[in-house]
């Protein structure tokens, strides 16, 4: 009986989640078409996408599987050169931009799956924040490692060297990745639609797995490891699953971040970004993939929308911040919402036991 | 079950902050239709962060130019400064909101990887854009409207350099420090390396460091133990203050040798001007200059903002004369559209010449390079001094 309700409840509210994701498409993209829409905004669809998938799947880390994660921007990072590169090396033979970028995404979606996975297989054997660590120590490296890469593409295909330009490309050969100046001269194939369908398909990715059988063995080992380690969860393997699922979808956002811009550099993936994902996540809920979502946005919208405080604008950001922060943790407004839904509940005629609001938190972290 | 009440009430302040958030964007472009009597003249740079003193400096260069050209008469400019913080992806959004305002012409960005980005956004969107400082050649590679006001792009500096050092005989074992993860840095260590292998010097020792590398003892031991008597220091001035006082705290004196991106050391705060005592570097612009025009533009900065201005701030201030030399040739009238003053501003630009405060006989190619020389200064006594 009562995992009968727990289903039909988060069914709809991932419906709602997806109405809610479809109707804010539908309106932005008519905006965009008749015209009415800013520059401004206009120019942040994109990059709003890309962060929320982001916030998305880093929330299957670290809502779900329970696991700090601290390097999330250095998979965006691996799925944003390589799903470049792919793009690039491409453009010859793939004529279509949407097919190009859709090749670029998968690229760097499989790219960023195996980096999660190589680094999942020892750390995730182990307890504690070891993860935590791992994976900061990863967006690092990968960061030094961008740094130092030069990748050209020529007649005979693509040439790769580490700390210095040794590619040697032959004649009309193009430079893609020149180490400390990243990758210029992108052809800008984003969209919002196409963000759009990403993020769709993260959710749907991330709704599934999170309501299916793999999806309750990740969060019994979120909530007891040892108890569900004896009832015979392979807690490796289930941790993995959702690690890996993770980090490819925050490599399937690399390359539509990339290439909405016509330059991307290895620095832009830094732990300032990995935090600022985290802080998407923490601010939306842990677990919750809607308020993920809009956090994402929010957030990328609000430095943009504070322009006019100029020179204040970054300390008016971080005071909105805390405050948001200390809004959504306070257990009397959590009590007064509580109680309005609980009479909204009554009106309508649908009766539910009274729950405490006080606890607050999802009590795993 | 119990974080369903926190996941809503999550959402409803959260659609508040964003509904604020987007009533504000929504509101911040009202007055558009009120100046028609001025250009529209927008920029970027990094008014916040690690490269702060370039933006502030090529804002505050421009917006004295503004005032005179305003307080004269005749051609009029609004002037519209937004902070980029040297990030690509916000220096985007910065062009947005100057194209939100109404931006007819653009004074690009004032570093290169911002540059990059909005260069390809105004390229695309038919905006005229002079950059006082982005230096980087793809800032302007294939993109027929975007123009640069700094002497010479890195490629070129770093040979620049070395044809200095060797001209001069400045050294005769030479060490390079340099960051190895920034574009600015890289570019200049690679062409000194090439232009010093074929001009025969000897290059001793090399060192790297990263972003937010605040010791620098392992890379100065190095140079000391090769015996290098000169340094080149490709890099900005934030790092290099860290590389002067250090290496003054253990005893080791070289010739230093800096690039454009020194510029501005002198004015940090809380860096001792002494430990840059004798470095020496190439800049197109010298604040000690007898000229009329630069002496009273330098009198005008200090007045204003209490500090002697840097290249950044007198390539802006050029900018913006060199704009009001091309509308009153071309005959601009500030009610054309970014288009049509697009058009405009490419023809005068490929065929004017300009003289301003960091050179005489600018010109500009079709690509939108300008050709101008550089000076070697040397720091004495707390300011540049002509080399030679």
């Amino acid at each position: 009986m009562k995992k009968k309700i727990t289903l039909t409840k988060y069914t709809r509210s991932s419906f709602l989640t997806y109405g809610l994701v479809i109707a804010a498409y539908v309106i932005l993209q008519s905006m965009v078409l008749t015209g009415s829409i800013t520059s401004s905004l206009k120019g942040m669809l994109v990059p709003i996408c890309a962060y929320a998938v982001m916030a998305v799947s880093l929330n299957l880390t670290v809502g779900v599987l329970g696991e700090l994660s601290l390097g999330h921007a250095g998979f965006m990072s691996v799925g944003a050169f390589t799903g470049v590169i792919a793009a690039i090396a491409l453009e010859g033979i793939v004529p279509m931009g949407w097919l190009r970028l859709v090749i670029a995404m998968a690229v760097g979606a499989v790219f960023a799956a195996v980096a999660g996975f190589l680094i999942g297989i020892p750390v995730l054997r182990l307890k504690g924040d070891y993860l935590a660590i791992v994976t900061l120590a990863f967006g690092e490296i990968i960061k030094s490692v961008l740094n130092n890469l030069y990748v050209g593409v020529d007649g005979d295909g693509l040439h790769f060297s580490l700390l210095s330009d040794r590619t040697g490309l032959a004649a009309g050969g193009r430079m893609i990745v020149n180490g400390p100046m990243g990758i210029t001269g992108i052809t800008k194939l984003s969209t919002f639609t196409a963000g759009f369908v990403l993020l769709m398909l993260t959710l749907f990715i991330v709704f599934n797995l999170v309501n299916s059988r793999t999806g309750r063995a990740i969060k019994s080992i979120r909530d007891n490891r040892i108890a569900a380690e004896s009832v015979g969860i392979n807690v490796t393997k289930y941790r993995l699953t959702a690690f890996v699922t993770s980090a490819a979808m925050a490599g399937a956002a690399g390359p539509l971040f990339a290439m909405n811009y016509s330059n991307i550099i290895a620095n832009k993936f830094d732990f300032n970004t990995s935090i600022l994902v985290l802080v998407f996540v923490v601010l939306g809920g842990l677990g919750n993939m809607l308020g993920s979502i809009i956090a994402a946005t929010a957030l990328t919208i609000l430095p943009e929308a504070l322009r006019q405080f100029a020179d204040y604008r970054m300390l008016i950001y971080a005071i909105v911040l805390i405050l948001v922060m200390l809004i959504t943790n306070n257990p009397t407004l959590a009590a007064w919402t509580q109680s309005a839904r609980d009479k909204l509940r009554r009106a309508v005629g649908r009766k539910k036991p009274a729950r405490t609001p006080a606890e607050g938190g999802d009590g795993h972290e | 079950m119990k974080h369903t009440t926190m996941k809503k009430m999550i959402a409803f302040a959260l659609a508040t902050v964003m509904l604020v958030a987007l009533c504000s964007c929504g509101g911040g472009n009202g007055g558009e239709s009120a100046a028609s009597e001025a250009f529209k003249l927008g920029g970027t740079g990094p008014l916040t962060g690690g490269a702060a003193i370039y933006g502030n400096a090529a804002k505050n260069g421009a917006q004295i130019a503004v005032d005179e050209i305003n307080a004269e008469g005749g051609i009029q400019f609004e002037l519209k400064y937004e902070d980029d913080a040297h990030d690509a992806e916000k220096a985007v959004n910065a062009y947005n909101a100057l194209k939100d305002w109404g931006m007819q012409i653009s004074l690009g960005s004032v570093t290169s990887a911002p540059a990059n980005a909005t260069s390809a956004e105004g390229f695309a969107d038919r905006i005229f854009s002079l950059t006082p400082s982005a230096s980087a050649p793809t800032v302007i590679e294939g993109k027929d409207n975007m123009f640069q006001m700094c002497f010479l792009d890195y490629p070129t500096q770093g040979g620049a350099s070395a044809q200095y050092i060797s001209d001069m005989a400045l050294g005769e074992k030479i060490g390079i420090i340099w960051k190895n993860d920034e574009d600015y840095s890289t570019g200049l260590r690679n062409s000194f390396v090439d232009k010093a292998a074929e001009l025969g010097l000897n290059v001793v020792a090399e060192s790297t460091f990263t972003e937010g590398n605040n010791d620098f003892s392992v890379q100065l031991t190095e140079m000391q133990n090769a015996g290098a008597d000169l340094v080149f220091l490709p890099m900005y001035y934030q790092p290099a203050s860290l590389i002067f006082s250090q290496a003054n705290a253990m005893g080791y004196a070289p010739k230093w040798f800096g690039v454009d991106g020194m510029d501005g050391i002198l004015t940090m705060e809380g860096f001792d001007p002494t430990l840059a005592e004798g470095v020496m570097l190439l800049t197109p612009f010298n604040a000690d200059s007898t000229d009329e025009a630069t002496q009273a533009f330098v009198a005008k900065y200090q007045e204003l903002y209490n500090e002697i201005p840097n290249q950044f701030a007198a390539d802006a201030y050029d900018c913006v004369y060199a704009y009001k030399q091309a509308l009153e040739a071309a005959g601009a009238t500030p009610d054309m559209t970014a288009e049509q003053l697009n058009d405009l501003m490419i023809e005068q630009f490929t065929s004017m010449s300009f003289d301003g405060l960091t050179g005489t006989g600018m010109t500009w190619d079709s690509t939108g390079a300008v050709s101008k020389s550089a000076h070697g200064m040397v720091i004495q006594d707390g300011a540049y001094v002509g080399l030679d």
